[in-house]
Formats: structure tokens, C-alpha cells, sequence
């Protein structure tokens, strides 16, 4: 049975704001995998971002962890002291970032850079390091590695750069690889070729992947399991087969309903009516009263929580049964 | 398919050799950098030959002009109120000017940039005491605050140089913190954190390198008030004290007899801002050759530089990057 590697729970996240205290993530939960892919799912400003950044601790100052536990190999993260978080960062937990040019130095040639995760954690001689960024790069798929090595990040595509980026995530064969939007900024081609590459790594180093996304195809194709993410709160979670062809939350189903693959031509194309709840005013009931079609008087009295609704699955609605229909 | 403007043919110019051959390519930086050799040389070996002329007096040639090789090449730019060889003693100066400038204007670059860094890097407490000390010091008129301190201390060499730096700390702090502030929210900060890197290592290697060209500028162009100030403070007594003599402190005696021997003041300014533009001039060059999505426009001819060179570099490397 496959087993978790890393537990997120009840990860709470307050942003302090000149107008207060802000809830940005709120008792978030979920497991990753040994050698499956978790996607995060969600709208933009939903909290994913803040998400994966409270868990890697590249929290914004303003922004800081309230509550919750990120156990890793037994560590938990958000107590852990900083010399032991350090020693975790890059062997134990890695991230892939969205925008690949201004993850990379400017100032330094790719070689140096891919070398670094072995010079700091593996104490390796510069030559070895070096050695074993070309072998990086040419295992992400560069061409010419020994001549490219030597090359600046602009002198890169941005496909390139985001597998040199990869590349120096998986470096030091990480336990749980985190990637927040990693082919968001790439034509649809070169999206294909880097989630190949992320799933080949994820099987060849056994690694967990958390794919953090808005991409419900991406989700579709490339994760095993999902967690949905509303207004800083997971709503849903469950297989990916099981939660896209049966949703149990009428969020999920929404956002399934607005993707054209599901609908028949000639028909019109559902969109969710209105918009994520501001920060500032999140309702007390259910998060999604506003713009569910099923809310009553209960979802603006009583938060939903998180519970199971079958085998392996859960969903916050207090009439989640009704969804399906 | 992704098209990336590639660095024409510029891959790797890293190695010290290229850098010599592109500061070669470059006739005004390398005018530059030939005249700060040359100051450098005259500071370290010139005082040899000419020290004893620099002293002697000759009442009888007082006040000569220059120009004039009647007598001897030493007073070709001119004699001074004592009828010493102006050139002599800016031979001498360029020596006590050099070893009072340059290492003031070391030490407060050093100091204020480690501790601008450090606290731009970690915010919060720590940058709010460093920028206060920095608006104090600031705040402090320099020149009084240099009077003070080296009417209670000893006008020496040294003590010149500590006042002289303590009084510029605050302008490579601020410079250092406000960028180092900026950088430490940048992604590849972030992602050097995501793999153990520890504040320190990424102040050297990620900060400080980006941080170091625009700190160089600033140097150079204080290079030229740390002259100033000196001179400043040696006209007050206080500073060079004589027979010693500096760029600035004969710029300052000088003054006295501007309308009717210019020449007194004339040319140890010259040596002044000579100096200062070549340093600045070199520095800017700098600052493109250490910045690799720059560099290879050193390495287009100087006339050409220009918006069309560019343009047809750009069109040559726009052609779709092989995979
Ligand atoms: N410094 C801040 N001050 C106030 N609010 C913030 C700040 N940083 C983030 N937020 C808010 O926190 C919420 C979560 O942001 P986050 O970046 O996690 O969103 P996301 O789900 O990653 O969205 P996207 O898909 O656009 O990346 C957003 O609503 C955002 O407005
Ligand atoms: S709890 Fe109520 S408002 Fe919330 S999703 Fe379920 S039905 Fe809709
Ligand atoms: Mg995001």
C-alpha cells in the first residue's frame, strides 16, 4: 500500500494587512504520495501559491503560518528550527516555480547554478560538481550539455530554462517535489514535453509531486489524486477519475461544467455566476454560499467541514449527496 | 516555437583574457584604465626622483609661468609662490592624495556595503536600527563633524582617512540596502533558499555580485568628493598638514593667487578630475562587461554602438533557436 510521505494539516495561513488580519489559506489538508502526483486545483488568489509557499517556509514577511502541521519524513516543518529546515531543502523537499527566467541568476552561467544544491549539501569539489550538472542537463533533455553548461540563463528558451529550473529541483533527488504553475508561461508543445519530463523524474526517483494548478485538463491528464481548492479552503479531495466524472461539491462541479469538453455542441457553455468571496469577507457559513445554486439557510448558519463521502473521498457540503444529481 | 534573443556568438567571455580583450576593444575605457595606471605608477615611483625638487626653493624663479622650457623640464608647468616646481610637487601629492583617498574611499565602501547588504537582506528590526545610524551620520554636517574629531584627535594619515570614511558609510549603506532589499524578494533568492542555502552564502553569491557594479560607480564618483573633502579639511589646517602636500591642498593654496598665477591651482585640479572621470569612465565599462545579457555589446565596434548596430545584432540573433 502506498503510503504518505509528507501530511499537510490544518495549514492555516494569516496575512497582516494594514486593514487587519487576513485568512489566506484556512485548515488546509492533504497527503502526498510516494510516486504519485497530487494536483492543487483552484482559481487564481484561491491560496495555492500561499500554500506551497508555507510549506517550503518562502513565506511573504507579511504572511505567516497560525496553525497546522507539515510533516515531512517525520519532521514537522513549521516547528522544525531553521538549520534542520535548511539540512530538508533540496534532499527532503523541492520546488519548481512558475517563471524560469527570474528563478535563475542572471549573473551566473546554468553550470554554476545546477551545481550549487551538490556544493552545499553533498560538500562535492567544483569539478564534481560540475560534472554532475552537465549529467543534469543532459537528463532533463539539453542539448549539447558540455557546451551549453557554460551558457547564461538568457541565452535559454524559456522550455530550456524551465527544464534547467526542474533539473535543479530534482538535483538531489527530493522526497516531495512541489511545482506551483510550472508550464503556465510555455506554449502548448513545449507544456506537453515538460509535464512528460516531470513524470518521467516522478517514477525514475519515486518522488511525490504536488502540481499546484488552474489547468483542469493539466489535472485531468497528469495527476492521480486532487485537491480542490475555494477561497483558501480545500473543498474537495478524492482520484482525479473519481472526482471529474462524479464531483461531490457544487464548486467542482461548476468548474467541470465550464470546461467545453463536457458539453455538447450547439449547447450553451455554463459558467460559475460571480465571484470568489474577498478576503476581507469571507461569510462565516460555507465559503461558496453565494454562488451555489443548492445553499439554504444551514450553509450561511454552519460551515461545511471536510468529511468523508465515500471510499477515499470528502467533500465540505452539507448536501454533497445532492450534487451528483 | 520559442524564439530567444541569443547573445551573438558571446557565450563565453568569462575568463579573465577575454575580459583584457574586450576592455581592449573599447578606446575610451582603455584610455581609461591607461590613464589610472599611469597615476598609479607616478603615485608609487614618481616622489623617488623628484622628491628633493619638490622641495627646493628658488625665490628668484617665484610665481613662473608655465610652458616654458627655458628653465628645465621640472618647471614646465610653472613655479609656485616659493619658486617650487609645480609639477614636482604634483608628482609628490599625487602619492599622500592617492594614499588618503583611495583607502577612505576602500574602507567606507567595504563597511557600508556589508552592513547596507546585511540589513537589506534580512529587513524587519535590523534594517530600521543600520538606516537610522545611517541618518544620523548623514544628518551630521561631515565637514563639522570631520573638524571636531580631528581637532580632539591627532590631524594624522590615519585618523584623516577613518573621518573621511565614516562620513561616506552611510552612502554606499543606503545604495547597498535599497538593492539588497529589492533582491532578497527576487525568485532566484527564493529558489536558492529552496535548496539550503544559507543568508550568508546568498549575500556573497547572489546579492553582492548584482549589488557590486552600481556600488563601483558610486565609489568612483565619491572618489572625487573624498578628494575634495581632504583638500577641505587640509586648507582648514586640519587635514594634510604641510610640507605634506595633496591635490587638494594645493588646489587650496592656490586659491590665494587665482588672478595672478592660475596655474597653482589650475593643474592639480586637472590631475583631480582626470582621475575621477577615468575611474568613473572605467567603472561604467565595468558594469557592462560583468553583466553577461550586456556584455556582448562591448563588443560591437564604439562608432557603431549605436541604435542601428543593435538592431542588426538583434535580427541576426532573432532567428529561431535550434533545440
Ligand atoms: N501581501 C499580500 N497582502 C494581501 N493579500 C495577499 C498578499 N499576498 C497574497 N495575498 C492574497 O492571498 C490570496 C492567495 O494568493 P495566492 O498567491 O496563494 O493565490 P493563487 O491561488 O496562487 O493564485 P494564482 O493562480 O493567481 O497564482 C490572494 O487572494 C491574494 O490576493
Ligand atoms: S454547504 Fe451549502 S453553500 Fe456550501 S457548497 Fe454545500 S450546498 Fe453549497
Ligand atoms: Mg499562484
Amino acid at each position: 500500500m502506498s503510503t504518505a510521505v509528507m501530511s499537510v494539516h490544518d495549514l492555516t495561513v494569516d496575512i497582516e494587512t494594514p486593514n487587519g488580519r487576513l485568512r489566506a489559506v484556512d485548515g488546509v489538508g492533504f497527503d502526498a504520495v510516494q510516486g504519485e502526483t497530487l494536483a492543487l486545483l483552484g482559481e487564481s488568489g484561491c491560496g495555492k501559491s500561499m500554500t506551497a509557499q508555507a510549506i517550503v517556509g518562502l513565506l511573504d514577511p507579511v504572511a505567516s503560518v497560525s496553525s497546522g502541521s507539515v510533516v515531512l519524513n517525520g519532521t514537522d516543518l513549521v516547528t522544525a528550527s531553521r538549520r534542520k529546515r535548511r539540512a530538508m531543502a533540496g534532499p527532503e523537499l523541492a520546488i519548481v516555480f512558475q517563471d524560469a527566467l527570474t528563478a535563475l541568476n542572471p549573473v551566473y552561467t546554468v553550470g554554476t547554478q545546477l551545481a550549487e544544491p551538490f556544493r552545499i549539501h553533498r560538500r562535492m569539489s567544483s569539478r564534481a560538481a560540475r560534472a554532475e550538472a552537465v549529467e543534469l542537463m543532459r537528463r532533463v533533455g539539453i542539448p549539447h550539455p558540455e557546451s551549453r553548461v557554460d551558457a547564461y540563463p538568457h541565452q535559454f528558451s524559456g522550455g530550456m530554462r524551465q527544464r534547467l529550473l526542474i533539473a535543479m529541483a530534482v538535483a538531489l533527488n527530493p522526497t516531495v517535489l512541489l511545482a506551483d504553475e510550472p508550464t503556465t508561461a510555455l506554449d502548448v508543445t513545449v507544456q506537453a514535453q515538460i509535464m512528460a519530463l516531470l513524470k518521467e523524474l516522478r517514477n525514475e526517483r519515486e518522488m511525490a509531486v504536488v502540481l499546484i494548478t488552474h489547468d483542469l485538463a493539466l489535472v485531468a491528464e497528469e495527476a492521480d489524486k486532487v485537491a480542490v481548492m475555494y477561497a483558501g479552503h480545500v473543498v474537495e479531495t478524492g482520484a482525479v477519475a473519481e472526482v471529474f466524472s462524479d464531483p461531490q461539491h457544487p464548486y467542482t462541479k461548476g468548474l467541470l461544467e465550464s470546461v467545453p469538453v463536457h458539453v455538447a455542441r450547439g449547447s450553451d457553455l455554463a459558467s460559475i455566476g460571480g465571484t470568489p468571496p474577498d478576503l476581507a469577507s469571507i461569510p462565516s457559513g460555507c465559503v461558496y454560499q453565494a454562488r451555489c445554486p443548492l445553499a439554504r439557510d444551514r450553509c450561511v448558519a454552519e460551515r461545511p467541514v471536510l468529511h468523508q463521502v465515500a471510499k477515499g473521498r470528502a467533500a465540505a457540503c452539507h448536501y454533497s449527496e445532492e450534487v451528483s444529481r | 516555437m520559442t524564439a530567444v534573443l541569443e547573445a551573438p556568438s558571446e557565450s563565453r567571455v568569462s575568463s579573465q583574457v577575454a575580459l583584457w580583450r574586450l576592455l581592449l576593444r573599447d578606446w575610451v575605457a582603455t584610455g581609461a584604465a591607461l590613464v589610472l595606471a599611469f597615476v598609479a605608477l607616478v603615485a608609487a615611483f614618481g616622489p623617488m626622483f623628484v622628491g628633493d625638487e619638490a622641495a627646493q626653493q628658488n625665490l628668484l624663479d617665484a610665481n613662473a609661468e608655465p610652458f616654458r622650457l627655458s628653465d628645465g623640464w621640472l618647471n614646465v608647468l610653472g613655479t609656485d609662490a616659493l619658486g617650487r616646481s609645480v609639477l614636482a610637487r604634483l608628482i609628490v601629492a599625487s602619492r599622500t592624495t592617492l594614499s588618503v583617498a583611495v583607502p577612505a574611499v576602500l574602507l567606507s565602501l567595504v563597511i557600508g556595503s556589508l552592513i547596507g547588504m546585511w540589513a537589506g537582506y534580512h529587513r524587519g528590526r535590523r534594517e530600521t536600527v543600520v538606516m537610522r545610524i545611517a541618518d544620523i551620520i548623514l544628518s551630521f554636517p561631515s565637514l563639522l563633524m570631520a573638524v571636531v574629531v580631528l581637532y580632539i584627535f591627532s590631524p594624522s594619515s590615519a585618523n584623516l582617512i577613518l573621518v573621511l570614511a565614516i562620513t561616506r558609510i552611510p552612502i554606499y549603506l543606503r545604495t547597498a540596502r535599497a538593492e539588497s532589499a529589492e533582491l532578497q524578494s527576487r525568485l532566484f533568492v527564493d529558489a536558492a533558499r529552496t535548496f539550503g542555502t544559507r543568508s550568508s552564502a546568498i549575500i556573497f553569491r547572489h546579492v553582492l555580485p548584482i549589488v557590486l557594479p552600481t556600488l563601483l560607480t558610486v565609489a568612483t564618483l565619491d572618489f572625487c568628493f573624498v578628494m575634495l573633502s581632504e583638500s577641505s579639511l587640509s586648507f582648514l589646517g586640519i587635514g594634510i598638514q604641510p610640507p605634506s602636500v595633496s591635490w587638494g591642498l594645493m588646489v587650496a593654496q592656490g586659491r590665494t593667487y587665482l588672478q595672478t598665477a592660475w596655474w597653482l591651482s589650475f593643474f592639480p585640479g586637472l590631475a583631480i578630475v582626470v582621475t575621477t572621470v577615468s575611474a568613473t569612465i572605467l567603472a561604467s565599462w565595468a558594469r557592462l562587461a560583468t553583466d553577461p545579457a550586456q556584455r556582448w555589446r562591448l563588443t560591437l565596434p564604439r562608432g557603431r554602438r549605436g541604435r542601428r548596430a543593435i538592431r542588426r545584432a538583434a535580427e541576426k540573433a532573432l532567428t529561431p533557436e535550434v533545440q
